[in-house]
């Protein structure tokens, strides 16, 4: 059918050939140029935090690895490599070369070594800032990629511009966030595309490839756990559909292998990569493909008959020996308390675990399931594109639009879960998105093209496409190769070859058909173009208003319009750094830690890493107490000055009083003395004149409050919207030594024991063995 | 009856198995002895391993795991060169092995650094 075409339209073809390659020249270029500015664009949008308040690293974790990459920076990478740090948890030290996930800080630190010694004096401080952007550009050609090897490269730019776009991904990767997704989204959207490209190329060069990148994964964050549980997923799902290839097994065998190894290289991961359940999954369908493997190569060296005798024989016995495996696997598996998973993965699977028996994990905020209108906000306009772009991956389906399709349904899942995971749907979300949108737009560009007047000779060329087109072409081949080999200038080119390659025969009648109104067209292109703009319109607004705020600094608009900063966090590590000495041990509750190393440069108890439960728990516990019982509690962990946040003067809702609930949880899950029901009245916190006696009069709200009456005469506490309770007090255990100017942050010293105890020594030691004896009948309080 | 027929059903099943692979050209049968090989190699170690103890760890991972590797990596050189594989025939053998040495020399890196 195609050859006899091809040898008439021989001379024809070579002109046709000639202004086709030089097209594609034209569309390479183009695209070259699209992607430039997509980058750009990327970067730009991360900039408004820079902007509207200054160059500053955010949050709260951020500041952990900005303190983890100045020490890499000072120190050298043998030392980060070994580094016992004994500047938290104090007196348990941490170690951070082994529980720290080093992808980021050493990238950023690579980036400040390469750049300085090119004579280019950027200081530390600023490569962390700006390493979040850089890898947004670069997660959107990651994405390009990606899509391109799914659908075409029309499909991949639009990916590429709405991933730099979307709210959710820049939320977590803004100038300033310097966190460790900034750099694993980036990882996790290359790991896939080289796994895409190994599987429909089958070349054991980019099955290393893949395997480096999953590395590169693995180093950066401690989301590693979804590629090696999806990839082994889709292999599965592949050998079930009956798309097995040898190409699907140099994909996933290497992959195993090699990655594996590398991710016990790592050394946060270690020999969890092969003992905990997260991995097995891997290793499972391993075994499984070896298995196919063998079945299809024995199928196809014997005949028929006998191969149907080996099956009979081998599936009785191999019956067997898998049920032994699996029973071996599950007693393994079994004799762990957990069954072998983390915490924290358990919560994903079951989303009441963590506020059963983890109250660590289910205090955090990012780990509650999002709201239903938090998807509208983080991924907008995407949301109901996704559904369209599921249906045009499966036609055709490939392995390749199979592993994107499984990639959205998994990552929606988790997304639910958690809304920290609307990260991992962005890049999905805006995969099939600009596959839904590319396919919209060729079928309406297409029916505009075939319905323009003036356009007569174009059946002609298109039959004569047709031609070369199903020579070079074979059905089986995926559409990816054919793409990847031509990128054509304009979408009806592509659009042709497409047509072409859905029916290849048929396709000269049913062009005719398959072509919608004109005028609808071209509605219908203006509307797309109009969703886009208001796509565009929203991204911009959540980067600029929602998510670009440096917890650090606040502010608010004053009456006359103008801005009030409220610098008070970095006034008081300030003063911190300033006013104690280097060895003074601070206590704070947990979420300042990171923040307190960092910035004031002093010994803290606890910090953000929360992997210490008990010690936790003791801070809360102090936090809790009568005045008395806190002093004892920190003065045996040597601890000098107490910080808290407060609130209530500004109407800043954060505080410690409203976290209060989690450290009354926390210290009474590790020491019974501590019971919520003596803190509720009617099952609430409250602090005001009906709150409990036990609220009255615990640390918590005696530093917050103490000398608060005089602010305005009454104590109107602005968070809670109450007075208070209890107005007029004094503090016998501690003092105050320093308040910010809006009262949000407050640093009490420990008062020293006293010399000498008036008088009583004698009786007190009678009262203190009869306390001591109520207190055994009761719940013990180990402090006394 | 039935038993006998089985028996006679899996011996010609061997036969024909044994006269099939038989007819594969040379390089490849060399490619599958190397496998072998390494698949001996790996079940060594984990009989040694069971008979010593697991420590150090990481050094038994690595020995088992390198010889899983080559094996691995081999099989993929045997599916690239295999010149019945229609998907691959126009990746050349030269192609194939140099993919296949990139891939080795990466995969033992890793595992002189994981030994210890």
């Amino acid at each position: 059918m195609a050859s006899p075409e091809s040898a008439v339209n021989g001379p024809t073809m070579t002109a046709g050939a000639a202004s086709k390659s030089l097209r594609n020249a034209f569309g390479g270029v183009i695209a070259f140029i699209i992607l430039v500015l997509i980058g750009v664009l990327a970067f730009s949008i991360r900039l408004f935090s820079v902007i509207k308040y200054e160059s500053v690293i955010h949050e709260f974790d951020p500041y952990f690895n900005y303190r983890v990459t100045q020490f890499l920076s000072k120190n050298g990478i043998y030392d980060f490599w070994n580094w016992f740090d004994d500047r938290t948890w104090y007196p348990l030290g941490r170690v951070i070369g082994g529980t720290v996930y080093p992808g980021l800080t050493l990238t950023a630190g690579t980036i400040w070594k390469v750049v300085n010694s090119l004579n280019i004096p950027l200081s530390v401080e600023t490569v962390c800032v700006f390493t979040a952007p850089i890898f947004s550009a670069f997660a959107s050609w990651a994405a390009y990629l990606l899509t391109k090897e799914v659908k075409g490269p029309g499909a991949g730019l639009t990916a590429a511009a709405l991933l730099a776009m979307v709210p959710s991904y820049i939320s977590r990767s803004v100038a300033g966030s310097y966190d460790n997704e900034a750099v694993a989204i980036f990882a996790l959207v290359f790991t896939f595309y080289l796994y895409i490209k190994t599987l429909n190329t089958g070349s054991l060069f980019y099955a290393t490839l893949n395997a480096l990148a999953y590395f590169y994964m693995v180093c950066s964050w401690g989301g590693y756990t979804f590629i090696i549980n999806l990839i082994p997923m889709h292999v599965l799902l592949c050998i079930v559909t009956g798309r097995y290839s040898s190409r699907l097994y140099i994909a996933y065998a290497p992959l195993v292998v090699l990655g594996t190894l590398l991710a016990s290289l790592v050394p946060v991961v270690g020999f969890n990569a092969v003992l905990t359940s997260e991995h097995f999954a891997s290793f499972l369908v391993f075994i499984i493909i070896h298995v196919v493997a063998l079945a299809y190569y024995i199928k196809g060296i014997l005949s028929p008959k006998m191969f149907k005798v080996a099956v009979t024989l081998v599936v009785s016995a191999g019956l067997a020996v898998c049920c032994a495996v699996i029973a071996i696997l599950i007693a393994v598996v079994a004799s762990s308390p957990t069954k072998g998973w983390s915490g924290r993965s358990l919560t994903l699977l079951d989303p009441t675990y963590a506020s059963k028996y983890i109250p660590i994990i289910a205090s955090v905020s990012e780990h509650q399931p999002p709201t239903w209108p938090s998807y509208f906000m983080d991924i907008n306009v995407l949301a109901f594109l996704v559904p369209a772009g599921i249906i045009a991956c499966f036609m055709p389906l490939t392995d390749s639009s199979s592993f994107v399709i499984l990639y959205i349904v998994t990552s929606v899942y988790f997304s639910g879960v958690m809304v920290r995971l609307m990260l991992v749907l962005a890049p999905a979300a805006c995969i099939l998105s600009g596959i839904a949108l590319s396919e919209a737009f060729n079928v309406l560009t297409r029916s505009i093209k075939f319905q323009l007047p003036g356009i007569a000779g174009n059946p002609s060329i298109a039959s004569e496409e047709n031609g070369s087109s199903t020579v070079v072409a074979p059905n089986d081949i995926p559409k990816t190769e054919e793409a990847a080999k031509e990128k054509p200038a304009k979408k009806n080119r592509k659009k042709e070859k497409e047509n072409v390659e859905k029916k290849p025969t048929p396709s000269k009648t049913e062009k005719r058909l398959l072509v919608l109104p004109l005028e609808a067209s071209v509605i219908a292109v203006l509307l797309l173009v109009l969703l886009g703009a208001f796509y565009v319109v929203h991204c911009v607004w959540a980067a600029a208003e929602a998510y670009s705020a440096p917890s650090i600094v606040l502010t608010s608009h004053s009456n006359d319009g103008g801005l009030h900063v409220f610098d008070d966090f970095r006034e008081a590590y300030s003063w911190l750094s300033h006013n104690t000495d280097v060895d003074d041990k601070v206590a704070s509750w947990w979420d300042y830690g990171y923040q307190t190393t960092a910035m004031a440069n002093r010994t803290v108890l606890v910090d953000n890493n929360t992997w210490n439960n008990t010690h936790i728990a003791t801070v809360g516990t102090a936090m809790s107490s009568p005045e008395k019982q806190a002093w004892e509690i920190f003065h045996s962990l040597d601890v000098k000055y107490v910080l808290v946040v407060f609130g209530g003067v500004v109407g800043y809702p954060s505080d410690d009083i409203n976290k209060f609930l989690w450290m009354v949880r926390i210290g009474g899950g590790v020491f019974p003395h501590i019971k919520e029901p003596d803190y509720l009245r009617d099952g609430q916190y409250r602090i005001d004149a009906q709150a409990t006696p036990t609220m009255l009069n615990c640390l918590m709200y005696k530093l917050s409050y103490f000398r608060f009456v005089e602010t305005d005469g009454k104590g109107f506490d602005r968070v809670r919207r109450t007075e208070i309770g209890k107005k007029h007090f004094k503090l016998t255990h501690f003092e105050e030594v320093f308040t910010t100017h809006h009262w949000m942050v407050r640093i009490y010293k420990l008062k020293p024991q006293r010399n000498r105890i008036r008088g009583k020594t004698k009786k007190s030691k009678s009262s203190r063995s009869v306390s001591s004896k109520r207190d055994v009948r009761g719940k013990r309080n180990p402090w006394h | 009856m039935g038993r006998s027929s089985t028996v006679k059903e899996t011996q010609a099943l061997f036969q024909s198995l044994r006269s099939a692979y038989a007819a594969t050209p040379n390089n490849l049968k060399i490619i599958d002895v190397f496998v072998g090989f390494a698949v001996l190699t790996a079940i060594i170690q984990v009989v040694y391993m069971a008979v010593v103890g697991s420590f150090p760890f990481n050094s038994f991972l690595s020995g088992v795991l390198s010889c899983i590797g080559t094996a691995v990596l081999a099989v993929c050189l045997r599916i690239q060169v295999n010149k019945d594989n229609k998907e691959f025939k126009d990746v050349a053998p030269e192609r194939a092995f140099a993919d296949f040495i990139l891939c080795n020399l990466v995969l033992h890196l890793v595992i002189m650094n994981f030994m210890g």
